[in-house]
């Protein structure tokens, strides 16, 4: 990228953000311009920054569990369970059958919660107000669920290391059956309002282009690489809490732009409602905590656990030597990879494109600076 | 040419707009008025911390044990107590919850032997001063007098 100067006529260098509506928190981007073209995007990150990881070290395993909730909050579940998967792998525990059916419901309820939200906030970007709306409303149902189950609606903190704190309460499974009943038919409703929309297509249609190869390169998973074709998923590959016995397919679609990303993601929640549907329906009976003593003293070695967060592949790796604290804890938050290929899908592209790539990136500005 | 008249007609939008019309039926608005009505909290819900106290004799269940504060990821419990020289039993003087700091993680409930501190279902937590917001053992054991309001 040629440097700019002040003199030089077609370049021009626009800041968009950290205060930015559509940047979805305080990302700051710097634009090169060349008229309506952009030449390339450079983010700046770190404006969130609170050192999680340094403070996982400070932390006992116990203590630290409710702060990985605090950095994809949109998804705080998934990374609760990528958390004590991780933990539980350094103890060699394994968590009891009904815990990980209970660990998979909320999971995948907490999949349609982020991806509503995505939806109704990139939406929202591109100029259909309408969706927010409703996608909030289901949503709801979504946190009402957790509310009743755990005590708390996005920080959940709905996991312990070993299994489960909270049986489930009276009347969750036919809560949650009602919710997937209702679902599908409000699924539809957003493709009727958005799918065949032609604003909303002319926007999304070949913007922001990321082919396999590319995404491959930068590491980018989730959604934008299944767009791109590949059909990845961790939840097939290395199934993790007993998600080898659920019947589900990895939805992809080829070109890797915008749009195909949309369809995806819709696809990925009807395949959640599947998810759910079928572990709801046989929870087995037993405990909900493994054998793990009050203090976690795992023995001196590493983890690394990665799982299917909604946002892509969401890795903890701790480093244990033999103390009540880690001694090294490392987070591969999806949205920080994924935004690396903000300036690859931005290039060449207009101005009022940066908008929807940021939007369909699904970045959490939490998870980006941890 | 079906698609072209699709695209004349504008069916695509308004078949999205007839989404919308279902929607503004009284029986689908879904809105909470909250202050004048109030919402309806869950069981397990993780608000404000409580320092139960027996129901008969109003002694409290606290023993003075510190595992709450031990528990505590930010470390705001402050539990003070003195011995009794008569019983050899310690007995709680002082309790401090700063629910400034407090993420309701609920890991201070899952520590306490006796179910003295609770999270209630309190959710109204604003104070005029920082100082308003880290709570004595009186104010947890009366516990937030939440404002009606009338419309």
């Amino acid at each position: 990228m040629p440097e700019a100067t002040f003199l030089d006529a077609n370049e021009l260098v626009l800041n968009m953000g950290p205060q930015h509506p559509s940047t979805h928190g305080v990302l700051r981007v710097v634009l090169k311009l060349d008229g309506e073209k952009i030449l390339g995007a450079e983010c700046v990150i770190g404006y969130l920054h609170r050192g999680v990881e340094k403070i996982g070290e400070n932390r006992t395993y116990q203590m630290f569990a409710p702060y990985v909730d605090r950095m994809d909050y949109v998804a705080a579940v998934s990374n609760a369970l990528g958390y004590c998967l991780a933990v539980e792998k350094l103890l060699g525990v394994e968590a009891p059958p009904r815990a990980q059916a209970v660990r998979v419901i909320l999971t995948e309820l907490n999949r349609i919660a982020s991806h509503l939200l995505w939806l109704g906030t990139h939406a929202l970007d591109i100029g259909a107000i309408t969706p927010l709306f409703y996608v909030m409303r289901e949503r709801e149902d979504i946190l009402n669920i957790y509310e009743k189950y755990c005590g708390a609606r996005l920080t959940t903190h709905a996991f312990r290391i070993g299994g489960l704190q909270y049986e489930v309460y009276e009347g969750m499974e036919r809560d949650v059956k009602a919710f997937c009943k209702k679902f599908l038919p409000r699924v539809d409703e957003y493709e009727e309002l958005l799918t065949e929309n032609r604003i909303w297509k002319d926007r999304l249609i070949n913007v922001g282009i990321l082919n396999a190869e590319d995404c491959k390169a930068y590491g980018v998973t989730g959604p934008l690489l299944r767009a791109a074709g590949v059909k990845w998923d961790i939840r097939k590959a290395h199934p993790y809490s007993g998600y080898e016995k659920y019947d589900f397919e990895i939805p992809t679609r080829e070109n890797g732009d915008t749009y195909d990303r949309y369809i995806v993601r819709i696809q990925e929640m009807r395949q959640s409602v599947r998810i759910i549907e079928q572990a709801v329906e046989g929870i087995p009976e037993g405990p909900i905590m493994a054998k793990v003593g009050k203090v976690i003293k795992p023995p001196v070695g590493e983890a690394y656990v990665s799982i299917e967060a909604p946002k892509g592949e969401l890795g903890y790796f701790i480093v244990s030597d033999g103390s009540t604290q880690p001694y090294r804890l490392r987070v591969r938050p999806p949205s920080f990879v994924n935004l690396q290929a903000l300036d690859k899908m931005s290039r060449g592209s207009l101005v009022a494109d940066i908008v929807a790539i940021i939007g369909t990136i699904d970045i959490v500005l939490g998870e980006v600076d941890r | 040419m079906k698609s072209l008249l699709r695209k004349i007609f504008l069916v695509d939008l308004i078949e999205g707009l007839w989404v919308t019309f279902r929607s503004q039926h009284p029986k689908n608005i879904v809105t909470e008025q909250y202050p004048a009505e109030r919402p309806r909290i869950a069981e397990r819900y993780r608000g404000a911390p409580r320092l139960n106290v027996h129901p008969e004799t109003k002694e409290t269940l606290c023993i003075a044990c510190n595992l709450c504060a031990l528990a505590c990821p930010e470390h705001l419990i402050v539990v003070t107590s003195e011995r009794n020289e008569q019983t050899r039993r310690k007995e709680l003087t002082t309790f401090t919850y700063d629910i400034s700091r407090c993420m309701f993680c609920g890991l201070c409930e899952d520590a306490c032997p006796t179910d003295a501190l609770e999270l209630s279902q309190d959710f109204e937590l604003a104070a005029f001063t920082r100082e308003g917001a880290i709570w004595d053992r009186q104010m947890l054991e009366e516990g937030p007098v939440p404002t009606r309001y009338r419309y």
